[in-house]
């Protein structure tokens, strides 16, 4: 590294230190009396329910919002003020799940966006480049700094960002939930950097709602709830049932070590069960489609009745394709879907819902509510024409009477119906994502990983939720997913390997290591408990891993 | 849409009954937020009070009965196409072009009307016949822009700049780039008819903003014009048919400006080949939505913030007239306080507003 080591006179104190932290949005609490030290060279996890402050204390610590009460310290020095971007500048940096790096400039430009080194007045493109490439070659990166970072993908534009933040000297690394656009390799991959930069003395702390990361990588952890840190150990001296047990607050049942591995178990379970035969509610028959981000060819599956059928893969083996030709959210070329029988249009939504098909999407933030409106709104947005009256008019009231069993049912934690959903939680958003999908009733539910970004707990409820929706109404639903915990409440899992139907595990529970084997286009020589067999013409190929 | 796939609502759902927390927080929320959106809402109110003090100093003729209903007229044809063009930033779209429907649709209509020596077509229509065809025009503008933009996937922005041009360019070019004067009664009755003394274009263009303004509060269809402009794909993904319901709006949109066109060439008693585009009004539609909290990137906004915004333009145009500023200057003053008028609609509306 060719820059200089800031905290190497003071090794022993924090980097970055929260003293007394206090945060108040409006009647909301968000933070009280928060104390939180980073120190070098070891990396901190945080972890807490959805809503329990982390992202407010990430903000806070970064300078975006000013503390109400107590103090942030830099390196032993109060922090300088917000408007003061300079003074922040290189002196810790934030990488956030959503990526902020510039799709249409180079890495280069990117990596030293808003300062770029210059040599008479003008950007010195050469001594960009040079450095830009330096910073990458120090911290054994391999990205060329030369392309633009749109062809880049979500974990080298990740690389990008902390580039940027270690190009301009930080020796503090804030990660917000870094991992959740990241397929499994590109996890470890990372998992290695943030270990190579905390073994050369950098602070991090790693905030992620997956507990066995923040076991495989952090020194220590933190629990936030309800705006207080709650437990604050050597990641060593916790077990991951105390750390749930501090996250969720009153102690729990059994259930503690994975919540989401319990499975309803419910008497409705048998009608469903009962409907196993009746013919398939849905039919995928040989659909090939052709998408950015992974391709179908001929894939055919069936769904029936009450059943809970999950697909999963890579990221490009085609999985939310999948999903999102049955849901109507993108076109196909060849094939064709039926639903009850009925033939459904290539890509139009808005035909598919009315044929019964509920569609909870995969990037919730663009496609799963409108922020600016109400929580009422959202969640009956798929019925307005059953509230509507004569010649279309809609009572408010209506829309109220309508929501609000499914609040009540999927605990939609907010400030009442009225409230805009771009206020919510991100867990609660979901809940509302859906609330929307479900409210009308839907023969099949399409879910795209319905649990990304959504804490321990709310997790469990939704997946759980859902399992109970199909088991009431006899809705099937077809679960596409890459978080392998998800597929718990799943009769069936089809894997999916380079848009090709690969293998299909039969048997609950599922094999986790069969299933990751399955995933990168591997036999596994007779799965222990999931019941692996080929399918299909389709299983000769793609052999070879990705 | 299809009332046959009507079914019960789902009210019956399983719901615990029992003491309801929710409800309160639910009412004391909800009467909070109306609160702060009445008072967004009711942000201008204090700036045309303002400005009605000022304009009382600045000449005595200023608060009369007949100077007021003189702005009522004078800003309801500015308010429809004001309107019209607010539905059109709800969806997230924007229409350059109203000022070219606002001069053609009237210029096509009149020149329908009279005769060959008056610069018209000769074809003598019936007015009545003619308001149907001005109806049309807009209609047919607004389905190009709308299919060129919706299905075409153009910018909405260059479709509309190039359409703004192409229209105005018909309206000198089928009357030679002469004034058509001599309307039927029935043609300028919108614009220039009154109701004992007031306006008839005060009384329609006041129906028209409470309409719209019901419609977009109470109507599934006005709902999801806000669903549309608040996340296109959010709407998308809630089986909302998105592309029709914004080329829907570019229609109505321009429906509306043509609407807004026969108020005018009422009130002046001809279409001139300067109505439009060479007045350059869309600036001031602009302005008048924006100033009432209509946001240029979708999804927010009323009518009630739009209507405000309209008769706070009005007022400013009144005064700058009565108190004698010189032609020369007119224009750059009523910029400048527009644009003062944006700020401090910014100020007291908060984050949200004037964006």
């Amino acid at each position: 590294m060719t820059t200089t080591d800031p905290s190497a006179a003071l090794t022993a104190s924090p980097v970055v230190e929260a003293v007394g932290v206090h945060k108040r949005f409006g009647s909301t609490r968000a933070l009280r009396g928060i104390d939180l030290a980073l120190q070098p060279g070891r990396c901190l996890g945080l972890v807490g329910r959805n809503g329990a402050g982390k992202s407010t204390l990430v903000s806070i610590l970064s300078g975006i919002y000013p503390a109400d009460a107590g103090e942030v310290r830099l390196y032993g020095a109060p922090a300088p003020p917000l408007a003061d971007v300079d003074a922040w500048r290189g002196k810790l940096a934030t990488v956030y799940q959503h990526s902020m790096v510039v799709p249409t400039l180079t890495v280069a430009e990117n990596v030293f966006l808003g300062h770029q080194p210059r040599r008479g007045g003008v950007v010195d493109w050469r001594g960009m480049r040079e450095q830009a490439r330096q910073v990458m070659l120090d911290w054994g990166f391999s990205i060329d700094v030369r392309q633009t970072c749109a062809s880049l993908t979500v974990e080298q534009r990740q690389v990008v960002e902390i580039a940027r933040a270690l190009a301009a000297g930080t020796r503090c690394l804030l990660l917000d939930e870094p991992t959740a656009a990241l397929e499994r390799d590109a996890v470890q991959r990372l998992f290695v950097r943030v270990r190579q930069l905390v073994a050369s003395g950098v602070a991090v702390l790693y905030i992620s709602h997956h507990l066995e990361e923040v076991f495989e990588i952090c020194q220590d952890v933190a629990v936030i709830r309800d705006g207080e840190l709650v437990l604050t150990a050597p990641t060593a001296q916790v077990s991951k049932e105390q750390l749930v047990t501090a996250m969720v607050g009153a102690p729990r049942g059994s259930d503690t070590a994975e919540p989401a591995l319990a499975v309803p178990a419910r008497a409705a379970d048998a009608a469903r069960l009962a409907l196993a035969e009746a013919p398939p509610c849905l039919v995928v028959d040989r659909v090939s489609a052709q998408a950015a981000r992974g391709s179908l060819r001929e894939v055919s599956l069936q769904v029936r009745p009450g059943e809970r059928v999950g697909v999963t893969g890579l990221l490009s083996a085609g999985v939310a394709t999948l999903a999102r030709v049955v849901a109507g959210a993108d076109r196909w070329q060849s094939g064709q879907v039926l639903l009850d029988g009925q033939r459904l249009t290539p890509g139009r939504r808005d035909l598919a819902l009315r044929a019964g098909m509920g569609y909870i999407p995969e990037d919730r933030q663009a496609e799963g509510f409108v922020k600016l409106l109400s929580v009422a709104e959202n969640t009956t947005m798929t019925i307005t024409d059953w509230l509507a009256r004569r010649l279309g008019w809609l009572s408010p009231r209506s829309r109220a009477a309508a929501a609000r069993p499914l609040a009540r049912r999927l605990s939609i934690v907010s400030a009442g119906l009225g409230q805009p959903v771009g206020e919510l939680s991100g867990g609660n958003q979901q809940k509302v994502t859906v609330a929307r999908a479900i409210v009308r009733r839907p023969k099949l539910i399409v879910a795209i990983t319905p649990t990304r970004g959504v804490d321990v707990a709310s997790k469990s409820l939704l997946l759980a939720e859902l399992a109970e929706i199909t088991a009431e109404s006899g809705a099937g639903l077809l679960l596409a997913t890459d978080e392998l915990s998800d597929l718990v409440i799943c009769d069936r899992v089809i894997v999916l390997v380079r848009g090709e139907q690969f293998t299909e595990f039969t048997n609950p529970p599922f094999d986790r290591e069969a299933l990751i084997s399955a995933t990168e286009g591997l036999r596994s020589g007779d799965g222990s408990s999931g019941d692996s067999r080929p399918a299909g013409p389709a299983a000769a190929e793609g052999q070879e891993p990705a | 849409m299809s009332e046959t796939d009507r079914r019960p609502a789902p009210s019956d759902q399983p719901a615990s009954p029992g003491p309801e927390p929710v409800a309160d927080i639910l009412g004391g929320r909800s009467r909070q937020a109306a609160g702060i959106s009445v008072m967004r809402q009711a942000a201008l109110v204090p700036v045309i009070i303002l400005l009605i003090i000022v304009g009382s100093f600045v000449n005595s003729a200023f608060f009369t009965v007949s100077n007021m209903t003189g702005i009522g007229e004078q800003v309801s044809s500015l308010g429809v196409v004001v309107v019209g063009e607010s539905l059109i930033l709800l969806i997230g779209g924007m229409d350059l072009s109203l000022e070219g429907t606002y001069g053609l649709a009237p210029m096509v209509a009149a020149w329908l009307i009279v005769p060959v020596t008056a610069y018209g077509s000769g074809l003598l229509l019936s007015p009545y016949l003619a308001i149907l065809v001005l109806l049309l025009v807009g209609a047919v503008i607004g389905t190009v822009n709308g299919l060129l933009i919706v299905k075409g996937r153009l910018n909405g922005f260059i479709v509309t700049l190039g359409m703004t041009v192409v229209l105005a360019g018909l309206q000198l070019g089928i009357v030679g780039g002469n004034s058509v004067f001599n309307l039927p009664p029935a043609f300028t009755y919108l614009g220039s008819g009154t109701i004992g003394t007031v306006p008839v274009s005060l009384i329609v263009a006041a129906l028209i903003f409470i309409v719209v303004g019901l419609f977009l509060r109470y109507h599934r269809t006005g709902r999801a014009i806000y669903a549309v402009g608040g996340s296109l794909e959010a709407a998308r993904a809630a089986g909302i048919k998105v592309d029709r319901i914004r080329i829907g709006v570019y229609v109505a949109g321009s429906v509306l400006a043509a609407v807004g066109g026969l108020m005018e060439a009422g009130r002046v008693s001809a279409v001139t080949g300067q109505q439009g585009y060479q007045e350059g009004i869309i600036f001031s539609v602009f302005a008048a939505a924006v100033i009432g909290g209509v946001s240029l990137k979708g999804g927010r906004g009323n009518m009630v913030g739009a209507a405000s915004g309209v008769v706070l333009l009005g007022l400013v145009q009144n005064i700058l007239d009565l108190s004698q500023v010189s032609n020369y200057w007119i224009e750059a003053v009523t910029g400048g306080v527009i644009l003062v008028a944006l700020i401090l609609a910014r100020v007291i509306g908060g984050e949200a507003a004037a964006e």
